[in-house]
């Protein structure tokens, strides 16, 4: 690990000012993530500055029935929160589907939003990859993709995003609150995160100066699931993964949201599928055919076209069990498990 | 140089480190705790399971410099019953995952009597079912495969 300079911010005023001034600074929170990069030479921040004393962990009840989250909340903390497991099962399932017990202890909402790709050709420094090293090409294309990207991909860059909180997020519509020495700014989820097009180095809209302090989660009275599938169990990032909310009516689609995580660079949510959907019979063929639309533009890969079909059946399984009613209590099931 | 201060196994202890010595590297090799082990050093392991505050956390992705004033077990502090089902059950052929195994079920068997969920967690259920014990222990590999004897383990301390 390349030595950088320590500082520890006891507020959120001196944490954006000290990465403002300080030249190549990162903020380090539960450090799943940077840690790992920084022993690998991926990340070589001069200096780091530690956030984990903000107080920037409050799980709060909006009016309005949403819920705010303070940025340093744990993983962990977050899933088995009662507000969360009550009112947005698919959020505290996503939450316990990602990473292990004791990863989830440690890592933050913010850093979770951050994330970096799995990509192992991002990790490897003797491959190719447009991420690591701009301009340099994209070894993942014609090389190992089983878990690469099927939607939005570009000639650049077919990497995934991990999260699976964060697919949740994106279909409950949430927003994210950033600070920097400018002031406070708001962005939808759905804008948080980009598309590599011609520039897969760039993976959120976030300035380099610009602190996650809090995201907000909108009501949702529908019911909701999460569900991920995956090579192993437990603890293995998604091939798959649906996020979903849906809410019948007299039979007919009154309300639905759909994400999809393991297919793209971003939480993709899944707007095509959403507009089939809504005002059709609850079935199954109404189901399928939204799944189809979805994946219509997806491209595969000698190693990973399988999940153009595995996420369509995923997303009918996940909806026919929304609509069969078996999470419409709020509770657990082994949908996350899948 | 970073000068600080933790309790480790219930003794406070002063260490001068540089920021980027992880938590792992400062119990091995400035304290002397070998008792941890460094398996992957990334987080996909387990070994380096240590508690904070009661709390599993995976140590090799841990700056020692983030966790000043807070208490830490490693196994050379550790005094629990799931020790004795180790041996009993066959817990562990090389015992090299074991350490962070035992720290690992203390801290589920905590977050488990404490409410928190799992993946796999049933509506209502309240024991821990040997799917339960795979779930929340999933951030433990053991490469010998003695799963079903850290189960068995696991499952008797938790009856």
């Amino acid at each position: 690990m390349k030595p950088f300079a320590y500082v520890s911010a006891p507020d959120v005023a001196t944490a954006v000012r000290t990465i403002a001034t300080e030249p190549n600074a990162k903020f380090l929170g539960g450090g799943t993530n940077l840690v790992d990069l920084m022993r690998e030479d991926i990340e070589q921040p001069d200096t780091v500055v530690d956030i984990t004393r903000l107080p920037l962990t409050e799980i709060e009840e909006l009016p309005g029935g949403g819920v705010r989250v303070g940025a340093l909340v744990r993983n962990s903390h977050l899933a088995a929160h009662r507000l969360i497991r009550t009112r947005y099962p698919l959020l505290s399932q996503a939450l316990l589907a990602g990473a292990s017990a004791q990863l989830r202890n440690m890592a933050t909402v913010g850093g979770n939003l951050l994330q970096r790709t799995r990509c192992p050709y991002f990790y490897d420094g003797a491959s190719a990859c447009n991420k690591r090293v701009p301009g340099s090409g994209c070894d993942a294309i014609g090389g190992f993709n089983r878990n690469h990207a099927i939607l939005g991909t570009s000639d650049d860059c077919i990497a995934t995003h991990p999260s699976d909180m964060c697919v949740a997020l994106a279909a409950l519509d949430a927003t994210v609150e950033v600070e920097s020495v400018r002031g406070l700014r708001r962005v939808p989820l759905a804008d948080f995160h980009r598309l590599p097009g011609g520039t897969p180095h760039l993976e959120t809209t976030l300035e380099p100066d610009e602190l996650v302090t809090a995201i907000e989660v909108p009501e949702l009275t529908a019911p909701s699931s999460y569900r991920k599938v995956r090579d192993r169990a437990s603890y293995a990032f998604a091939l798959v993964s649906v996020a979903a909310a849906l809410e019948v009516t007299d039979g007919v689609v009154s309300d639905v949201r759909l994400a999809l995580g393991g297919v793209a660079a971003k939480p993709w949510r899944a707007r095509q599928a959403e507009s089939v959907l809504l005002g059709t019979p609850a079935t199954e063929e109404s189901f399928r055919r939204a799944a189809e639309a979805e994946l219509e533009p997806a491209v595969g890969r000698p190693d990973n076209a399988f999940k153009i079909e595995l996420a369509q059946r995923t997303i009918v399984a996940t909806l026919r069990r929304l609509s069969d009613g078996s999470f419409g209590d709020g509770s657990f099931g082994d949908g996350s498990r899948a | 140089m970073v000068t600080l201060r933790m309790r480790v196994n219930g003794v406070t202890r002063s260490l001068e480190l540089e920021p980027w010595v992880s938590l792992l590297d400062a119990l091995r090799e400035r304290l002397g705790l070998t008792g941890t082990k460094k398996g992957c050093d990334q987080g996909a392991c387990g070994a380096c399971t240590v508690l904070v505050d009661g709390e599993r956390i995976n140590s090799c992705l841990a700056l020692a410099v983030q966790y000043e004033d807070r208490d830490i077990t490693t196994i050379e502090g550790v005094t629990h019953p799931i020790q004795q089902a180790f041996i009993e059950h066959d817990g562990f052929q090389c015992g090299y995952c074991t350490s962070g195994q035992i720290c690992s079920a203390i801290g589920m068997l905590a977050e488990h009597g404490a409410g928190m969920p799992s993946a796999v967690t049933e509506p209502g259920a309240s024991g821990l079912s040997e799917a339960e014990i795979r779930e929340r222990m999933s951030g433990n590999l053991c490469r010998c495969g003695a799963y079903n004897g850290i189960v068995d383990a696991i499952k008797e301390v938790a009856r």
